[in-house]
C-alpha cells in the first residue's frame, strides 16, 4: 500500500540551533500519528515543515495526491501547495482564533472552504455548515453568531468543523486541546475520537498531553532536542517505554 | 496657467502614471502600484482620479466631473476648476460631449462611446481587505486566484439580511480572472461596467493603486446560484423627467416629510426634460 504521507529526512535549523533533525516516518490512510515532547523538542517545527508553513532545510514530505500520486510537497509550486492546504489537507491550530475568522459568522467560517473550492449555492453551503455544526455539537441556531460569542471549547469545535467540512484526507493538529479547561478537554477529545473513527481520518497530532495521544493516536513518536528518540505503537510506547527520556515523560516526572 | 506644467503634474510623473495605466489596461482588473504625488487637495477629494485625469489629458480634451451624479457639488466644481486653471482645457456638463469624465460614485446613464475615457476616484482599491487586512496575503490571493473569501462576504450578507445587502462597491470578476472593486458606485451601475465602449480607469491616491478596464471587457458581478445579482434601484420613475430606468436619489422636499425620487445623473435628467419628458413634479398635472 502507498503511504498517504511519507516524511523523509526532514531537517530544519534556526541558525546554529537544531529545530528538528532527520525525521522520517510513513503515515498510512486511516492512521493517526501522535508526536509528543516538551516545548522546544522540535515537534511544532516538524509539524510546520510537514504542513508547508515552514520550508525545511533538507528532506521531503511526499503526499499521495488524488490526481498525480505521490508528490513532494516541499518542492511543488506554492499555488499547488496552497490548493492542497484548502482541499485535501486541514490544519487545526492550538488557538482557535488563529484558525477562525472572528469577524465572520459560524456558518461563514464553516462555509469558507466550500466556497473556496467553488460551491456557489447559498442554500447548500448553509445546509452543509449547519450539518457540521451539529456534528461538532454546536446548536444549529448559533449558525449566524460570530465565534467571539462562543466559549473556548465551542470555538475549538467550530475550528474543527471548518477544517473537516471538505472531507480532507489528512489533518494536522497542533495541541488541539491546549489551553482548554480539563472538563472541556475531555469533551473535545471524545468528539475528536468519534470523528476520527467515523470518518476514518488520517491525522498527525502534536501535543505534550499524553492523554490525547493515548486516546487518539495509533502510533507515537517521542521527540527531544529535535530528534525522534522513540517510535512505535502508542500503547507499547506508553506502557513500556524503552528510551530513558520516554520513561521520564511517561512517569510524568517532566511537567511541561 | 504658465505657472504650472500642463495639468499640474510634471512630465516625468505623468509618464510614470501612464505606464501604470498601460499596464492596468494590459491586465484588466489588476491593481498596479504607482507613486502617488501630493496634490493641492486633501485625500478623499479624488487625488487618485485627478492624477489619472492629468496623465491622460491633452489640450484638445473636453472635461467633465461628476460627483454622485451631479456636476455642481463643491468637489466636482473644484476639480473642474483645477483643470481649467492648470490645463486650460474646455469643460462641459454634457456626458456626450466630454472626452474625459472624472467620476465619484456613478457611471453616467447615457451610454459612453469609443474615444471617451471614464476616470473613477477610488477610496479603497482592495476588495478583499475587509476580511483579510494583510496586504501580503491579499496580493497572494489575487495572484493565485483564491477568491473564496469574496463569497464569504456575500454569504454573510445573506445570512444577516436575507439577501445580498451590499449595494455599493459590489465586487466583480474581470475577464474571468481578477476580482475588482468597482469603487463605491451603486450596484445598479455594475452592468454598465462590462462591455463598455469607453476606456475605464480607476485611481486610488492614498492607496497608490491604478487599475483599468479596456473597452469591451467582460465584467461579471459575483453572486450565488440561488441569490443571483440584481441591479436594483428604488422602484419609482423620476419625479422630474419620468425616466423609469435611471438611478434615483431620494430628495426631501419640505419639512412635512415630503419626498420625491429624482435622477441622480443631473445631466441625463435635464436633457430628458429639455426633450419634453416630464415627471409627476413638473408635468402638466403638477403645474
Ligand atoms: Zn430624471
Amino acid at each position: 500500500m502507498t503511504p498517504l504521507l511519507s516524511v523523509q529526512g526532514i531537517t530544519k535549523f534556526y541558525g546554529q540551533h537544531i529545530g528538528c533533525k532527520d525525521v522520517a516516518f510513513d503515515l498510512y490512510p486511516g492512521e493517526v500519528m501522535g508526536i509528543v515532547g516538551e516545548s522546544g523538542s522540535g515537534k511544532s517545527t516538524l509539524l510546520n515543515c510537514m504542513a508547508g508553513h515552514l520550508t525545511p532545510d533538507a528532506g521531503a514530505v511526499v503526499f499521495d495526491t488524488r490526481t498525480d500520486g505521490p508528490r513532494d510537497t516541499v518542492t511543488m509550486s506554492e499555488p499547488e501547495r496552497r490548493m492542497l492546504s484548502r482541499t485535501d489537507w486541514a490544519f487545526v491550530h492550538q488557538h482557535a482564533r488563529d484558525g477562525l475568522r472572528m469577524g465572520v459568522s459560524a456558518g461563514g467560517n464553516v462555509g469558507e472552504r466550500l466556497m473556496a473550492v467553488g460551491d456557489r449555492h447559498y442554500g447548500d453551503i448553509r445546509a452543509k455548515a449547519t450539518d457540521w455544526l451539529g456534528r461538532v455539537e454546536i446548536d444549529a441556531n448559533r449558525v449566524d453568531d460570530r465565534p467571539t460569542t462562543f466559549s473556548g471549547g465551542m470555538q475549538q469545535r467550530l475550528q474543527i468543523a471548518r477544517n473537516l467540512v471538505t472531507g480532507p484526507r489528512l489533518v494536522f493538529m497542533d495541541e488541539p486541546t491546549g489551553g482548554l479547561d480539563v472538563s472541556v478537554q475531555a469533551r473535545l477529545l471524545d468528539l475528536l475520537r468519534g470523528l476520527v473513527r467515523d470518518m476514518g481520518l488520517s491525522a498527525i497530532i502534536v501535543t505534550h498531553d499524553l492523554a490525547v495521544v493515548r486516546l487518539l493516536a495509533d502510533r507515537l513518536m517521542v521527540m527531544k532536542d529535535g530528534h525522534v528518540v522513540e517510535a512505535g505503537l502508542t500503547d507499547q510506547v506508553l506502557d513500556d517505554p524503552q528510551h530513558a527520556y520516554s520513561q521520564l515523560l511517561v512517569s510524568s516526572v517532566l511537567q511541561v | 496657467m504658465s505657472d504650472y506644467n500642463f495639468a499640474y503634474l510634471d512630465e516625468q510623473t505623468k509618464r510614470m502614471i501612464r505606464r501604470a495605466i498601460l499596464k492596468g489596461l494590459a491586465i484588466p482588473g489588476y491593481q498596479v502600484p504607482f507613486a502617488s504625488r501630493e496634490m493641492p487637495m486633501p485625500y478623499g477629494w479624488g487625488t487618485g482620479g485627478v492624477q489619472v485625469s492629468a496623465a491622460v489629458m491633452t489640450p484638445d480634451d473636453r472635461f467633465k466631473v461628476i460627483d454622485q451624479g451631479a456636476d455642481d457639488t463643491t468637489n466636482a466644481v473644484s476639480i473642474r476648476t483645477f483643470f481649467e486653471r492648470t490645463a486650460g482645457v474646455a469643460t462641459t456638463t454634457k456626458t456626450s460631449q466630454a472626452s474625459v469624465i472624472q467620476t465619484r460614485h456613478r457611471i453616467p446613464e447615457e451610454p459612453l462611446s469609443e474615444g471617451q475615457i471614464l476616470v473613477y476616484q477610488v477610496p479603497i482599491p482592495e476588495p478583499l481587505r475587509f476580511l483579510e487586512p494583510r496586504e501580503s496575503e491579499t496580493r497572494k490571493m489575487h495572484s493565485l486566484e483564491e477568491y473564496g473569501l469574496m463569497h464569504v462576504k456575500l454569504y454573510e450578507d445573506i445570512s444577516r439580511h436575507g439577501h445580498i445587502a451590499t449595494s455599493y462597491a459590489y465586487p466583480v470578476k474581470v475577464e474571468g480572472r481578477y476580482v475588482m472593486d468597482p469603487s463605491p458606485i451603486p450596484k445598479f451601475d455594475n452592468p454598465k461596467l462590462g462591455d463598455m465602449a469607453a476606456i475605464q480607469l480607476f485611481g486610488a491616491g492614498r492607496e497608490q493603486r491604478i487599475y483599468a478596464l479596456p473597452p469591451y471587457t467582460q465584467v461579471v458581478s459575483l453572486d450565488f446560484e440561488d441569490h443571483p445579482f440584481e441591479a436594483s434601484k428604488p422602484d419609482h420613475p423620476c419625479a422630474m423627467c419620468g425616466a423609469e430606468n435611471s438611478y434615483l436619489d431620494e430628495v426631501i422636499t419640505n419639512d412635512a416629510g415630503g419626498r420625491m425620487f429624482v435622477c441622480s445623473d443631473t445631466d441625463f435628467c435635464e436633457a430628458r426634460q429639455a426633450a419634453g419628458h416630464t415627471g409627476t413634479m413638473n408635468g402638466k398635472d403638477a403645474a
